[in-house]
């Protein structure tokens, strides 16, 4: 953490907490990850976009001191990750790899974010409890503490696992896809509180395949397909040309009122046939080679592919 | 049992849990399909050192179905033994036994070494089959272990819960089943996972029972 002296609070905003230099890595002879070189200062909120196979898991789990890079080193506030993980980092894995059925409460599951640090006794001090009762509180899923995870809906199951990540104190949050496997007003909810997190101090790193809520939440993202293909503002990164270098697909990238919209152009159809109105939505229905889309021609008069 | 059977059976126990725990790890083949082929070839070489040195028949019988009337004052110190050893490693360890069960990559993101947790637990489990060899037998024991937790399981949904219904659940059933087996003569490792079973039985009952309970309830306030 900062110290609170002027030196201090100048190496801190100087000294990124996260630093990536020329890694490489890869599962047997098959890079998965080419030179990859990245900062992270304390205080970001990025998001890591790519298509499957682009090495996103790998570059997280490379952050989270489970992977060892072949080349290049990672460091975490300032610490090099030998193969150990940094207590400084807290992740949220996806949701969809956890195991349902197994018998554990909410209230279990965020204590388990204690449990390299906790004593010697097998039940949780009540310093601990009363501060996962506050986590709870803080996600507003105080009153489900009690349940199973299994009877919980997706957004409370992420607070829950989010939760756990918090009563870990990090300084880094690390998520795998938090907002897939959910309906998309609990993504936006998830997002809001990311961003809140982030408001108070949090440095957030998380993947995503969502680019459009990535372009509304997140002020920074990283296009990775092995290797950095660029890095930004997304009004600067998602760009139809870095998207294409990205994804290996066509785009449309759509301004209007301020908002960024990405959408990627279906093979045997024209850009126009399939774009949404992102704001008006006064639309009219538009019959185009069996593929029923609304589209308003206004509006596609107006936007222009960047 | 001698000592030397505790010594031997030991490091034969250990290593083979030891063996399938790597094999999981490090291959990609899954912890059932390890257990399967080792603990199966596991086997196959005792069967092949009885067929070579016969003298070994008697206690092999017991090894095999258990012998109740065959545990000596040394047997019931080793079971005092592993009992305490065991539930010291599940008291001390209990939450980073929890997070590695519950998600072991996760879990090692979190500081939990979950190797040696991994390593505790194979030692801890060989232990205790080893200690009650005598009286339940090899083909038994899976039963006598996964029974009453999965008995548990049906009752509860949380894990503290679970691991001391477990217990209860363990020590009555071998209570009970060793006097059924004094009462019908029969034998004692098999009766007290007849016990067991019929205990898992009706637990199964009262769940789907609740649970259905449970969706009539939901339904109504629909």
């Amino acid at each position: 953490m900062c110290k609170r002296t002027w030196e201090g609070f100048v190496r801190c905003i100087m000294q990124p907490l996260v630093e990536v230099q020329n890694v490489t890595f890869g599962y047997g002879a098959v890079p998965v990850l080419e030179e990859i070189s990245l900062h992270l200062h304390p205080g970001q909120f990025a998001a890591i976009v790519g298509p499957s196979g682009a090495g996103k898991t790998s570059l997280l789990k490379l952050l989270l001191g489970v992977l060892r890079a072949g080349q290049g080193s990672v460091r975490i506030g300032g610490r090099v990750l030998d193969g150990r993980p940094s207590s400084s980092v807290a992740y949220v894995p996806q949701i969809e790899t956890v195991d349902w059925n197994f018998p554990v409460t909410a209230e279990q599951v965020v204590l388990m974010g204690r449990a390299s640090r906790a004593g010697l006794w097998p039940w949780p001090s009540r310093a601990e409890r009363r501060q996962a009762h506050a986590l709870l509180d803080q996600l507003g899923i105080g009153e489900f503490g009690a349940r199973h995870i299994r009877d919980l809906s997706g957004g409370q199951q992420q607070r829950v696992f989010l939760a756990r990540a918090l009563i870990a104190e990090p300084e880094l949050l690390v998520l795998d896809e938090p907002t897939s496997g959910v309906d998309m007003r609990t993504a936006e909810n998830i997002l809001h509180l990311l961003a809140d997190l982030n408001q108070r101090g949090m440095t957030i790193l998380m993947t995503t395949h969502d680019l459009n809520a990535a372009a509304a939440h997140l002020p920074w993202v990283i296009c990775l397909r092995n290797r950095v293909i660029a890095q930004g503002a997304p009004e600067a990164v998602f760009t139809p040309a870095i998207l294409q270098r990205t994804y290996d697909g066509e785009f449309v990238v759509l301004r209007e009122g301020g908002m960024l919209y990405v959408q990627q152009k279906p093979h045997g159809h024209a850009w126009r046939d399939v774009v949404a109105d992102p704001v008006l939505g006064h639309v009219a229905p538009l019959e185009s080679a069996g593929l029923m889309m609304e589209v308003q021609d206004d509006i596609l008069a107006r936007t222009v592919p960047v | 049992m001698s000592w030397n059977f505790y010594i031997g059976a030991g490091i034969w126990g250990f290593l083979t849990a030891v063996l399938i725990n790597q094999t999981t790890r490090r291959t990609r083949i899954g912890a059932d399909a390890a257990i399967g082929v080792i603990t199966t070839a596991s086997f196959a070489v005792g069967v092949v050192l009885i067929s070579r040195y016969r003298r070994f028949t008697q206690s092999i019988d017991a090894a095999l179905f258990g012998n109740i009337l065959g545990v000596k004052q040394q047997d019931v110190l080793v079971v005092a033994g592993v009992t305490l050893l065991v539930g010291a490693l599940i008291f001390f360890a209990y939450k980073q036994l929890l997070f590695t069960t519950f998600d072991s990559d996760v879990a090692q993101v979190y500081g939990v070494r979950t190797e040696w947790v991994d390593t505790l637990f194979a030692l801890a489990l060989a232990a205790a089959l080893i200690a009650s060899m005598q009286i339940l037998g090899v083909t038994l024991i899976a039963a006598a272990l996964v029974v009453p937790a999965i008995t548990a399981r049906l009752l509860t949904d949380s894990f503290h819960r679970m691991v001391a219904y477990s217990m209860a659940i363990g020590a009555f059933c071998g209570l009970v089943g060793m006097y059924l087996s004094y009462a019908f003569d029969a034998a004692s490792g098999a009766t007290i996972v007849l016990t067991q079973s019929a205990l898992f039985c009706i637990a199964l009952i009262i769940s789907t029972l609740q649970k259905r309970a449970a969706q009539r309830l939901a339904h109504t306030h629909v």
